[in-house]
């Protein structure tokens, strides 16, 4: 296990000594704050726009953060072959994949804690009132979400040399899951077959991101989930991880390091 | 003495897909024994084999056919690589983090404790005198430090083998001169250093036994001055091995 963490370390650092996250930090801040400042058409309920506005901003910037990290990872330890000295030591290349997922889902956990305190505060200062059990279950869930992506992205690497390719179609494989997943068995009942089959297969072979969505609850001050669900749900995001952690494995225990 | 690093008919092969015909052939029917406690000089021209013999060795690539293995343990597990220390021909570190990072992330990768550890980073970052910039980024460091950073790293565990591939390669000569220095300390400790080198004058000086590999097959092994027996230097006798026709000086 520790040397899983001290990988997982190194991807830590190497994410706050870049300027991703600051930068999608002060911008979600900017864009918030001024927001925030507006106050459209004398609107009372103003807050939740603002609140909505936050929210989504969190969301793009947390998926950002761990798509991007994620995606360079192991090709830019082929391309810089820093996975070299790395490999020369007691450590196997599972022990790298795990490293490196813990590493990204970790990073981007203190993201998420920092984006969201900073809307905890802008909602508090607002509304002045603090719940607490609901933000902690949208974070979780956002949390479980983006270990799900980080696991899904980590296989795309493997395969897609460049870490641009990688990102690019994890954002529209993922963008098309919220967006679409939870439609899909509605679509595939109007559809004639084969394309009834196909969507009803898609619906029940694609991880459902959407399930973890959580915003509406904090934007509409909803009473927290029932723990059970949410316990449900984070069984449901390990067994995706674990899926996409094997599968991400099997490639990269046969992969030729040195082409 | 025992053999702590040997190959048996080792034999890998380069395809572009799984089921199509080798496209080339690397190493064929490769046996090498390095006992413990000497500096064994690993020869060859250029595609010759050696950096394709080390990657299986380090476990990058598989054997197509044949055995390797380190201390008895075959090279394809993990734990076989506990005790040695490798030193990569080009320097490959995180520019991020600092010397001092990195001597510590590869100081929990071999589980060595955190006290055992400190003290290894300060004795090592002396070593190569990399003492006044152990707190530095390794991207500010010129080559020469970054090599230096290298042969820290390799050295972190203490390791009883040291596999260096070409050591002294793009390095000035007052670095050249540390590296030897290093190895000549490893071999009076009783360690094993296995090394690739194109340098035949420092290899003539610090190896014990030299291997000469020429299109993945070993040509010679032996004591340098085996080697050497009937030519008037390693070189000439290296040359003659791998098949140059040199003209006689006036």
């Amino acid at each position: 296990m520790n040397k899983i963490i001290a990988v997982a370390g190194v991807v830590i650092k190497e994410l706050y000594r870049r300027k991703d996250f600051y930068v999608l930090f002060v911008l979600t801040a900017l864009l918030t704050c001024a927001a925030g400042a507006m106050n459209f058409f004398h609107d009372d309920k103003i807050v939740r726009y603002v609140k909505d506005i936050c929210l989504l901003l969190i969301w793009v910037s947390s998926l950002v953060v761990a798509i991007v990290t994620t995606a360079r990872q192991i090709p830019a330890e082929r391309e810089s072959r820093t996975i070299f000295p790395l490999l020369a030591k007691p450590v196997s290349r599972g022990q790298v994949v795990a490293g490196k997922f813990l590493g990204c889902w970790l990073a981007t956990g203190i993201a998420l804690i920092v984006f969201y305190l900073f809307f905890a505060i802008i909602a508090g200062s607002r509304e002045h009132i603090w719940p607490v059990g609901i933000y902690l279950q949208a974070a979780w869930m956002q949390w479980m979400l983006l270990g799900i992506v980080i696991a899904m992205v980590l296989l795309g690497s493997i395969y897609l040399a460049a870490p641009s390719s990688t990102s690019t179609i994890s954002f529209v494989a993922v963008g098309g899951i919220l967006l679409l997943g939870g439609h899909l068995k509605n679509i595939a009942l109007a559809q004639p077959e084969p394309m009834q089959g196909i969507l009803t297969f898609l619906y029940f072979s694609i991880p459902h991101l959407e399930w973890f969505y959580l915003s509406d609850f904090v934007v509409y001050n909803f009473a927290a989930v029932p723990w059970a669900k949410i316990i449900l749900a984070t069984l449901y995001a390990a067994v995706w991880i674990g899926i996409f952690l094997l599968l991400t494995w099997a490639g990269f225990r046969r992969k030729n390091l040195t082409t | 003495m025992t053999a702590i690093l040997q190959t048996q008919k080792l034999r890998v092969e380069y395809r572009s897909r799984e089921l199509k015909p080798p496209q080339k052939v690397a190493l064929q029917g490769l046996d090498l024994e390095v006992r413990a406690g000497e500096v064994f000089g690993f020869l060859g021209p250029n595609g010759a084999g050696k950096t394709t013999t080390m990657n299986v060795l380090l476990g990058f690539v598989p054997p197509t056919a044949g055995s390797a293995s380190l201390f008895g343990i075959d090279v394809r597990q993990p734990i076989a690589r506990q005790r040695i220390g490798y030193l990569p021909e080009l320097t490959y570190y995180y520019k991020f983090l600092t010397a001092e990072e990195i001597l510590r992330f590869y100081a929990t990768i071999f589980g060595i404790a955190r006290r055992e550890a400190d003290k290894r980073i300060a004795e090592l970052l002396k070593l190569v005198e990399l003492e006044h910039a152990a707190k530095r980024p390794i991207k500010s460091y010129s080559k020469g430090m970054q090599q230096r950073v290298g042969l820290a790293q390799a050295l972190i565990n203490n390791p009883d083998l040291l596999i260096l591939d070409e050591p002294t390669s793009g390095l000035d000569p007052l670095g050249r001169m540390k590296v030897r220095e290093i190895i000549q300390r490893l071999k009076n400790e009783g360690k094993t250093v296995f090394f690739s080198s194109h340098e035949l004058g420092e290899v003539e000086t610090v190896c014990d036994r030299v291997a000469i590999v020429h299109q993945g097959e070993l040509k010679a092994v032996g004591t340098v001055a085996d080697i050497s027996r009937g030519h008037s230097n390693l070189e000439q006798a290296f040359l003659k091995i791998v098949g140059v026709q040199t003209t006689p000086q006036p």
